[in-house]
């Protein structure tokens, strides 16, 4: 009797790692999300972008002019005396490329008037001096045009808490903050910001020739992969089991432990049952 | 298509629904006590899945009276957060919009949840909430406004916060305006999702039942959002015997991977099988807009009983959804897949798998005392 072959049909389990992101939908779902905040929710048609010459930023700016017309955004690059001209240079292509005003504040005045009384400041406090200074331009331009200053940090640095406290989080919107930096760097492509800019080491520049990836120790690449992991709730050895180094999973895992009070707002000492965001709770935008 | 009003007072309100089951149960007792006993048995095991014995879960069944044509309105719209007053005027638009719509008038009209506020309220929602009875009055005063004073009858589905003396729901109700507005049916939700981006028991109390009543449009139910997403709410709705099921929802969308939402995905997958497995209408109305970066996914649709998609809103914009239905297609599609019938032929094995998977759960804790 003649064997039956049966065809075996082989299925590969899904990858809990998965970051893809459908661009066309990120961009339509990011630039409703601009202009329902800003212009229903709070009647602001205006928007102040704080443009570094790096991805995310150009993002942002790219979405808010799609949303708002290039006439209602205001990109603002603040460099500081020892800031990159490359960096300083990307922020005007990208400025010139959507077509968004172009606003330039210099920075170094405002920062030395400073720490010209803290000398022995460190990098990172000079690098934070400089990120709250940026906040203070862009809320000042925000009043000056009526508009919103919006944000642009992502989901990546936010959880690792590689960021400026009360800076970069500030912006009362942020249509980037659930986007890993590799989906950014994703959108960036579909958006056609150019390659130079998607491509080059991300850095903070609070610090000459700082990188993202030389501070915390690992590439974005692995990191959102771990990160992704660690939001679904698998624990580190759980992530190490599939495959993942452990010294890796160690990096992003304590930075992630060691900044959940970044992600929140300032701790209040509670006395009654009337607390505010404990007991009483009103939404956002209510 | 309009009602006339002796028709509409046949139709009775909800003081008379309680009126009538009195009456109902009073007949009750009068029967012999062999089978008041197994009917006692009967609803013991049927109230295990919530499923009370009716011929009449409102009162009233008026097949003969009922149009086998109905035209609906699916309306999805962003409302202005913690803004009742403000929303009423939309609804007004809404009601303006139809009025002067090409279709004429429909016979429902279904908005989504939480419509008169917005859905995240938080706190807010004892500030927002309303009695029922109000809800229909406010309604009943923009349709009059919007349509005129005697306007034809038409039906509304609303969602909307509900204030029970203090308690608060995420409610929905049916009703029907014109001369005489009555309130048929309020829904309160069952499944309040509570995780995630949910919050939704902290700040609003369970619903316990899930009813049909009977319209001039159909034997309809509710299920609100998260209801709907578990099948045995459908089945209970479609064994009451609902023709239309109405899904007033807000769907926070996430999951950006593909061309669409995952979660429209889901909602339509979830419609279609329910659909298709009970026979049943599927009417389903969404929110649209951001609250608090959170976007709602509208793509309001009508499933029919075949389990086919007959319309779809986008997922994003407010929209208005024109389509109409013939309820033979029910009857239509319960003859060629009979999973109704063949479930209600089970039902007594299932209800008793039930009893015995709840006495087989461990006890509740005892309350203990609060630190």
């Amino acid at each position: 009797m003649k064997a039956v072959q049966l065809p075996v049909v082989h299925a590969t389990p899904p990858d809990g790692a998965d970051l893809r992101i459908d661009p066309a939908l990120a961009q339509r779902w990011l630039t409703n999300f601009l202009r329902d905040e800003m212009i229903r929710r709070r009647s602001k048609n205006v928007a102040i972008v704080g443009v570094s010459g790096g991805v995310d930023s150009a993002v942002v700016a790219y979405l808010c002019a799609d949303a708002l017309g290039a006439e209602n955004v205001y990109g603002v690059r603040m460099p500081y005396r020892t800031s990159s001209s490359e960096s300083f240079e990307h922020g005007g292509r990208v400025i010139k490329a959507t077509g968004i005003h172009d606003l330039v504040v210099d920075i170094s005045d405002a920062v030395d008037g400073y720490l010209q009384y803290e000398s022995d400041a460190s990098p990172t406090r000079r690098g934070n001096v400089m990120a709250r200074q940026r906040t203070i331009v862009l809320f000042d331009q925000s009043a000056k045009y009526d508009g919103l200053p919006v944000g642009t940090g992502n989901k990546s640095e936010r959880m690792l808490g590689y960021f400026t406290w009360h800076a970069d989080d500030s912006p009362p919107i942020n249509p980037i903050g659930d986007l890993f930096k590799t989906q950014v760097w994703e959108l960036a492509r579909h958006l056609g910001i150019p390659n130079e800019i998607i491509e080059k080491p991300a850095t903070a520049d609070l610090i000459r020739g700082q990188t993202d990836e030389g501070d915390l120790g690992i590439s974005y690449l692995r990191a959102d992969r771990i990160l992704n992991r660690i939001l679904q709730g698998y624990r580190a050895e759980d992530i190490v089991a599939s495959g993942f180094d452990r010294a890796e999973v160690e990096i992003v895992t304590r930075r992630v432990n060691a900044t959940h009070w970044k992600r929140h707002l300032p701790t209040t000492a509670m006395i009654s049952t009337t607390a505010i965001n404990e007991y009483y709770l009103r939404p956002v935008d209510y | 298509m309009s009602l006339r009003p002796e028709k509409d007072r046949l139709l009775t309100n909800v003081a008379t629904v309680m009126k009538k089951r009195k009456v109902a149960r009073s007949a009750a007792k009068r029967t012999s006590h062999s089978l008041a006993a197994k009917s006692r048995r009967t609803a013991a095991r049927a109230r295990t899945v919530g499923i009370v014995p009716h011929p009449s879960a409102n009162g009233i069944r008026k097949r003969g009276s009922q149009r086998q044509t109905v035209s609906l309105a699916l309306v999805q719209f962003a409302p202005r957060k913690g803004d009742v007053n403000a929303n009423l005027e939309r609804i007004e638009q809404v009601f303006s919009a139809l009025r002067h719509d090409k279709e004429g008038f429909p016979s429902v009209v279904v908005f989504p949840e939480a419509s008169l506020s917005g859905y995240f309220v938080e706190g807010g929602v004892r500030e927002v909430a309303l009695t029922a009875q109000a809800t229909l009055k406010r309604l009943s005063k923009a349709a009059q406004k919007a349509c005129g004073p005697n306007h034809s009858p038409f039906d509304v589905v609303l969602g909307f916060y509900e204030d029970d003396g203090g308690k608060l729901y995420n409610s929905a109700l049916y009703a029907s305006l014109g001369a005489h507005p009555v309130l048929r049916h309020v829904h309160r939700k069952l499944f309040l999702p509570t995780y995630g981006v949910f919050d939704e028991e902290r700040f609003v109390t369970r619903g316990r039942t899930i009813e049909a009543f009977d319209t001039l449009h159909g034997r309809a139910a509710i299920l609100i959002c998260e209801d709907a997403c578990h099948s045995i709410a459908v089945t209970v709705a479609a064994l009451r015997g609902a023709q239309i099921l109405y899904i007033p929802s807000a769907s926070p969308g996430r999951g950006l991977e593909d061309a669409e939402p995952a979660n429209v995905r889901m909602w339509r997958d979830i419609m279609r099988v329910a659909a298709a497995e009970h026979g049943i209408f599927i009417v389903y109305a969404g929110l649209v807009g951001f609250e608090g970066g959170k976007g709602f996914t509208g793509a309001s649709r009508l499933m029919g009983p075949f389990g086919d998609l007959r319309v779809e809103a986008p997922f994003d914009g407010a929209a208005i959804v024109r389509t109409t239905i013939s309820l033979a297609d029910v009857n239509i599609a319960r003859a060629a897949l009979p999973a109704l019938g063949d479930l209600e032929s089970n039902l007594s094995e299932l209800t008793t798998m039930f009893d015995e998977e709840v006495a087989n759960r461990p006890a509740r804790p005892k309350a203990r005392p609060r630190a």
